[in-house]
């Protein structure tokens, strides 16, 4: 057995790990029971962790095909986004949907269906998968689409990689003409006008929120709201390079830092300084590299190490649009009167899911990053059951605590999706930490 | 055919062959990949196809079966301008301790077979004139140590072949390249206990022997740190180094 665990470090588990060099080897593994594939580790909880067995994906790194005349493409499940953008940016395509950090695996952006940016008016990953060629905990290897197996398919978009281990999808990139993004700050002195700002700029291809978690009183919910489009060739200068070069972390945590780094005190004054630095540049369009645009944190490998040995806890949850103002000025207060949570706080538009349990609602979405110590576990608890009040949920990719009261609260469709994974794997035999935790029977 | 320059990668399904084929698919060049099963190599081909844009193909290449080797020469369509030979087998040095066939394969693998392939292509680079040879020996040839001498006396073999090569192919216009990965995490080192600060994954060493070859680098430590680990292990004295378990 190794100790796994996800991004957020917590929390760890035991679980024997492996990493099958091909598709046969990846359907032995799955016949006992207790497996779930893993991409690249970035499930910030537990979503990525056999209950017995972890199944290692990466090693399935190839694309089958690619037809430039239609930017369809083949690929295996371990193929990571950075490959994808690296490779295929220079030739005009990006993949659609992008989440907050381009390390992750198409198998495991696939299997929590993550959103981006532009999920307001775009939607998420598996909008743009066309099928997937699944193994499913019976034995089968099956092709899934919206037409053939469809059920099968809906589940698996946002599934969890609870249907069966993904081992290869076609799906539609974007044509780009650059690999460049204009990008406009706006800043919003308080919620009220965040808000109404990212109402307002509903036809922005991107758009999204940084929020001061910290700031309270008059300036509670104050933000930088970043819209960006991409930007036509004709737009650059003549001698400007069409693709921007993706560089590999230039900076490292190499250690865990002490807990105590991030204290109310560091949070405030990074929060103070970031929101003025930006708010200087609001106004104006500017264009930048589609990197620090879509991946800010990037370019700081291991930055979950911040948190110290302990770990993180992110805290995402979706707010339906109707009353949703009324809960986040809640949440907001009861978190800023804290002071802990860290500077990676995200308020963003979404749009409707497409798969059965496809996190995204139409309405606001929060994300808030937690040193794991104290009496976290119970505050969050807390704001869960004003989240599910309001008709909410949370995302399953960054959870590692919710009770099951909440999933089941947040998630209408979960009865039809256990039927489905039922018929897929009639003797359960692909289970996670998260599954255990939240939808297998006890 | 195209007018790309062409690559030809033996051992193309192990992760550094499959590395550096996405290196120089990469930087343009076509690709041919060799391996003992030519059906496993197909996927990697098409891989290149998709992402590059360039003419990837298949070859059957044993490197124990050296009296194939002419035949397998002569039957390439093009002379390549690269070749590189990432073939080789770790085995199990306890076994070859007393097992003289499982001894046998690894010297065979390491030293003998991988020589002389290269040194047949050797003869026609020099026949046209120009042409880069890359052999991936390892640091365990520096010195034998008692946890893999067998390997590693095979390795340094190689290395001293590509040594002499080199001095001698240099005045003919070809290039010789000697490349020593240190600990990189494949399938050959999966399970092993590497040491994180001096262990890099396979694409570091693809992109590595690719420079190499466009800087026509004599000798490349993949990472500088092997350089000076090995530069120590070098100089203990004898009788220090017998009592070293490592």
């Amino acid at each position: 057995m190794t100790l796994v665990s996800g991004w957020g470090r917590f929390p760890v588990v035991d679980s024997e790990v492996l990493r099958p060099r091909s598709f046969e080897a990846v359907g032995a593994a799955v016949a006992v029971t207790g497996s779930v594939a893993r991409g690249n580790g970035r499930a910030y909880g537990d979503a990525a962790i056999g209950a017995v067995r972890t199944i290692g994906m990466t090693t399935f790194d190839r694309v089958r095909w690619f037809d430039p005349a239609t930017g369809r493409i083949r690929l295996e499940a371990g193929v990571l986004l950075s490959d994808l953008i690296d490779t295929f940016g220079p030739r005009g395509f990006l993949p659609f949907v992008v989440p907050g950090t381009r390390f992750v695996s198409v198998g495991g952006a696939i299997a929590a269906d993550v959103h981006g940016k532009n999920h307001h008016g775009e939607g998420g990953f598996g909008r743009y998968v066309d099928s997937i060629l699944l193994r499913t905990g019976a034995g089968e290897t099956i092709e899934i689409s919206r037409e053939q197996n469809s059920d099968a398919f809906f589940a698996t978009v946002g599934g969890m990689g609870l249907t069966g281990i993904i081992l290869e999808a076609t799906m539609r990139l974007r044509p780009v003409e650059t690999g460049w993004i204009r990008e406009r700050v706006i800043s919003a002195s308080d919620l009220d006008a965040a808000m109404r700002a990212l109402e307002a700029s509903e036809s922005a291809t991107y758009s999204v929120a940084w929020i001061d978690c910290v700031a309270r009183g008059r300036d509670l919910g104050r933000s930088l709201i970043y819209l960006g489009e991409h930007v036509r060739a004709d737009e650059l200068t003549e001698d400007a390079d069409r693709f921007p070069i993706g560089k590999n972390p230039h900076l490292a945590v190499p250690f865990d830092l002490p807990s105590m780094t991030l204290n109310r005190l560091s949070v405030r004054a990074f929060n103070e300084l970031y929101y003025r630095m930006g708010a200087r540049r609001a106004g104006g369009d500017h264009v930048v590299s589609l990197y620090p645009y879509f991946f800010p944190l990037d370019s700081i490998s291991d930055w979950n190490r911040i948190y110290g040995r302990r770990g993180f806890l992110q805290h995402q949850c979706v707010i339906p649009e109707r009353g949703a103002r009324a809960v986040l000025a809640d949440i907001l207060d009861r978190v800023s009167k804290r002071g802990d949570a860290s500077f990676l706080a995200v308020l963003k538009k979404l749009g409707h899911g497409d798969g059965l349990l496809s996190f995204p609602l139409p309405g606001y979405t929060l994300a808030l990053d937690f040193p794991v110590k104290g009496d976290i576990l119970n505050f969050l608890d807390e704001i869960d059951r004003l989240v599910v009040a309001a008709g909410g949920r949370l995302y399953l990719a960054k959870d590692a605590r919710q009770s099951r009261a909440t999933f089941e609260a947040g998630y209408p469709a979960l009865s039809r999706f256990n039927a489905i994974r039922k018929s897929l794997d009639p003797a359960s035999n692909i289970r996670s930490k998260l599954s255990q935790r939240l939808f297998d029977e006890v | 055919m195209t007018s790309r320059k062409t690559v030809l990668v033996l051992g193309g399904s192990s992760d550094i062959g499959r590395a550096a084929a996405r290196a120089f698919a990469k930087a343009g060049y076509d690709v041919g990949l060799a391996g003992r099963d030519v059906a496993a190599l197909e996927p990697d081909a098409a891989d290149l196809r998709a992402r590059y844009s360039i003419e990837a193909s298949t070859w059957r290449f044993d490197v124990l079966d050296t009296g194939s080797f002419d035949g397998f020469v002569a039957g390439l369509p093009v002379l390549p301008d690269v070749v590189v030979s990432i073939v080789g087998l770790l085995g199990v040095q306890q076994n070859a301790e007393s097992d003289l066939a499982h001894a046998t394969t690894i010297m065979r693998s390491n030293y003998e077979g991988p020589s002389l392939i290269l040194g047949l292509f050797a003869e026609k680079f020099l026949g046209r004139g120009n042409g880069t040879i890359v052999g991936v020996s390892s640091v365990a040839g520096d010195r034998g140590r008692a946890s893999n001498y067998v390997y590693g006396s095979a390795k340094a073999g190689f290395s001293a072949f590509l040594s002499g090569l080199r001095a001698r192919a240099s005045r003919g216009g070809v290039h010789v390249v000697t490349v020593k990965p240190g600990f990189v995490r494949t399938k050959m080192t999966e399970g092993m206990k590497l040491i994180g600060p001096l262990t890099v994954d396979a694409p570091v060493v693809g992109d590595a022997i690719l420079g190499a070859v466009e800087k026509k680098t004599d000798v490349v430590y993949v990472s500088g740190k092997w350089r000076l680990v090995m530069l120590i292990i070098k100089t203990l004295p004898e009788a220090v180094f017998k009592k070293l378990k490592f």
